[in-house]
């Protein structure tokens, strides 16, 4: 491997391209891959950082063709696409599109797979690196990845390789994740196996470890010195919709605090990294995982609840038992609300109140760290009457930004403090450069640069932390529930008065 | 909302600014940069056009400065718009009379607190960008050689002058073109032995690229003369074979690399506006540039 001449890391004009390789995408005609993945791959594109002649595979049980998945292809990457439409591009893209026909159990379809690589290494130039992405559902995993190996696709020879990208769920608990797991593992080392979190993609996100370790005015109140406690929340305005099939036995502790909110809390808590390559950021991330605990009292310091009928955003809407395809008898939770402390010294005392939930006030998903009141007031108690305490909150999605709140005096005659707010609006600041998350991780596993993706451990360290809530949600006699459009149940406002706090309104 | 001010000067103008954000109902500043743009009457439109467009990649409170007459009495006009048509602001500065000496003094009061500025000639620029008293403000300065009627004079007049935080936008359009040899050398991994280029006597971005890949790759390049102003070919030797890129259409071109077939890939002419957002993504001195016009005042 000799250094490309033309390259120099203080040449930053020049785009970080990734080297000669193609996808091959399962599950073309999910809602995953027309949406977000086909335009991503588009946008990339069109920004100049795939190889000059990158190529994408569609594998499926359809018998559309090459035009046809091209077709396909081109409709999504145009109706999706964030950058402006240039047909040139899209020429450039379908000189690489190839699509094999057959289900999976089709051993003459996987041969064909084979060929196909080995055609387009011939002609695109792809040198034999391709990535598999698993846009399908988990437990077809095992049969994939298993094929994949029996037709010597996975194993990669020389200096080129193979990696495969799997989505969220990893598991629906400790054992299965371990399980599914071990499947991969079978068949690709752990260097070639990423797990996609769009949720770490995002711009928001990454600008948290930006926020903390590149400034020097707030690491150092970040701290149970002055640190009340930290409230993380991801709320959405609508329903299950067409999901039910997919969230019934699901719930949303399992689909978004195992996965999103617990990555949330650990970029949130964590030391800072020695570096910011994928090692370093794992071994803080899982030191907070590793001391993370859930609460000693489930009863006091959880919450879980389902919608009901009500009016959200100024439209009636139906519970979730009512909702299509939801047994009535379902004890599923569309809202979760639980503490966890984590036992560092940074943290002693520091309670992480993490919440999700469905049908609740509006969208917004953000954390809010608060901090502890000044010890000591020079000001009467008339005088701060109306003065809070002052926090910082991120604001991850939508209206991206970070928010300062603090007290400021009334002008006027008398001396009266109220809360006020101060913004940063990402929006308004980096204008529409921002790329969708989907474009970010792409292009990582195409560079194979893997510091935005969970690894096993971190997968099995959030099992362990929220196997014991649900596994005491289970037994629970009665389901608490909520009205939709509103910030969830009583027990979740009460669970933090039982701490003399409140939730945030966000 | 637009605000025009006649004989006025640069606090009034500021005081202006402030009333108009509060009635437009947002306060906060969101601005991250100024953009002093010095121009012409016959350049400012569509040189605004551009600073604006840019505006919705990097908000920048955009400062047009026209310099009038010399003769007469010193006067300013200004003409203020605040918050409608994309983000940012924009104030444009008419100057005549004695004041177009001294025309830092009434865009230095200007000037967002703390943040970068940056110095774009859209037309002629003066020789020494940096000791200009309005160059003289920025952290970066943009010139345009492709603007000038001798492009390579131009750039080389400039380049003897060259402080870091210059560039010339002649430099940002051949990014794409760096970019696919930059890939093509990414595939082919083998010792480059030569190369050519194939573009028209008169291009300045020409001149920068034969430049760069001497500076870069240490191995003679020749220039083959054309008759279109584009570059239209590059090609290096390698022991393992030639790289070839060579310029299809308007928007594309053909690339090919040993080992592999030919192939379409895009290149396209951007506009204005993209190249300025493509130099304002950086607001450091761009080394690699000023390696670039060393290495080209050496070799000419």
């Amino acid at each position: 491997m000799i250094t490309n001449p033309l390259r120099d890391p203080q040449d930053r004009r020049l785009p970080q391209i990734a080297g000669p390789c193609g996808l091959v995408l399962f599950g073309v005609t999910g809602d995953l891959a027309k949406r977000k993945l086909i335009p991503a791959i588009y946008d990339l594109a069109n920004r100049g950082l795939l190889p000059p002649g990158f190529a994408l595979v569609g594998f499926a049980r359809h018998d559309f063709g090459r035009e046809g998945f091209a077709k396909l292809a081109k409709d999504a990457a145009k109706a999706g696409a964030r950058t402006p439409w240039r047909e040139t591009v899209w020429k450039q893209l379908y000189a690489g599109v190839r699509f094999v026909e057959g289900s999976f159990d089709d051993d003459a379809a996987w041969e064909e797979l084979g060929t196909t690589l080995a055609e387009l290494d011939e002609s695109q130039g792809t040198q034999g690196n391709h990535a598999f992405y698993l846009s399908i559902p988990p437990a077809l995993f095992a049969t994939v990845v298993n094929k994949l190996k029996q037709h010597g696709l996975a194993a990669a020879d020389g200096d080129s390789w193979r990696r495969v990208v799997i989505e969220k769920p990893f598991g629906h608990d400790l054992a299965s994740a371990q399980k599914l797991n071990e499947t991969v593992a079978e068949v690709f080392p752990p260097g070639s196996v990423f797990r996609i979190d769009h949720y770490l993609g995002k711009e928001t996100v990454q600008n948290i470890l930006a926020f903390r370790f590149a400034n020097g005015m707030f690491e150092p109140v970040w701290n149970s010195n002055y640190v009340d406690h930290v409230q993380i929340t991801m709320a959405e305005d609508i329903g299950i919709g067409t999901r039910a099939g997919y969230y019934d036995g699901i719930g949303a502790a399992r689909d978004v605090i195992q996965n999103h909110l617990l990555q949330l809390m650990a970029l949130i808590a964590m030391e800072e990294p020695v570096s910011f390559n994928a090692k370093s950021l794992r071994i803080e991330k899982q030191k907070i995982l590793a001391n993370a605990r859930p609460p000693a009292r489930m009863d006091l310091h959880t919450s879980n609840a389902q919608y009901t009928e009500g009016w959200a955003g100024g439209e009636e809407v139906e519970g979730y038992l009512q909702e299509e395809g939801i047994p009535a008898d379902s004890t599923t939770e569309t809202f979760a609300a639980l503490r966890i402390d984590i036992g560092t010294r940074r943290w002693a005392g520091v309670p992480f109140y993490l919440r999700v939930g469905k049908r609740l006030g509006r969208r917004v998903t953000e954390v809010a760290v608060v901090f502890k009141r000044a010890p000591h007031q020079p000001f009467n108690r008339n005088d701060v009457e109306e003065l809070g305490q002052n926090a910082l909150v991120m604001r991850i999605q939508p209206d991206e930004g970070v928010t300062l709140r603090f007290g400021a005096k009334v002008p006027g005659t008398v001396m009266e403090i109220r809360d006020v707010n101060m913004d940063f609006a990402y929006g308004g600041t980096f204008v529409e450069s921002s790329p969708e998350a989907y474009e970010r991780l792409i292009l990582d596993v195409l560079l194979g640069d893997p510091p935005l993706f969970p690894r096993h451990e971190e997968v099995e360290m959030s099992w362990q932390i929220l196997d014991p809530v649900i596994e005491y949600w289970a037994h629970q006699k009665t389901v608490d529930t909520y009205p939709a459009g509103t910030w969830g149940p009583e027990s979740a406002d009460k669970m933090l008065e039982r701490d003399g706090r409140r939730w945030r309104r966000p | 909302m637009q605000i025009t001010l006649e004989h006025t000067n640069s606090s009034a103008i500021a005081r202006e600014m402030v009333r108009a954000r509060l009635a437009s109902g947002s306060p906060a500043m969101d601005v991250v940069l100024t953009l002093i743009v010095v121009c012409d009457d016959d350049t400012v439109e569509a040189a605004l056009h551009s600073a604006t467009t840019l505006a919705r990649e990097h908000p920048a409170r955009v400062i047009g400065v026209i310099l009038g007459k010399g003769t007469g009495s010193p006067d300013l006009h200004a003409k203020i718009r605040v918050g409608s048509e994309g983000s940012g602001e924009s104030i444009l500065l008419r100057m005549s009379g004695r004041l177009i000496k001294h025309a830092e003094s009434a865009v230095l009061p200007l000037l967002l607190p703390d943040s970068p500025v940056v110095v774009w000639w859209p037309g002629s620029p003066p020789s020494d960008p940096a000791s200009d008293p309005i160059g003289a403000l920025g952290n970066r300065r943009l010139t345009d050689a492709e603007a000038a009627s001798q492009p390579v004079r131009n750039l080389t007049r400039v380049a003897k002058h060259y402080t870091p935080g210059d560039t010339d936008l002649s430099w940002t359009r051949l990014t794409p073109w760096r970019a696919l040899l930059a890939a093509a050398l990414d595939q082919v991994q083998s010792p480059v032995t030569g190369g050519s280029i194939s573009a028209g006597s008169g291009n300045p971005a020409g001149v920068l690229l034969e430049a760069w890949l001497q500076s870069r790759l240490k191995v003679p390049i020749t220039w083959h003369r054309v008759d279109q102003d584009q570059i239209m070919l590059v090609t290096l030797q390698t022991k393992a074979g030639e790289v070839r890129v060579e310029r299809a259409s308007e928007n594309s071109c053909t690339f090919s690399v040993p080992g592999s077939a030919p192939r379409t890939v895009p290149l396209t002419r951007r506009t204005l506006a993209e190249l300025l957002a493509e130099d304002l993504r950086r607001l450091d001195a761009d080394q690699i540039y000023g390696a670039t016009v060393k290495h080209m005042l050496e070799n000419r």
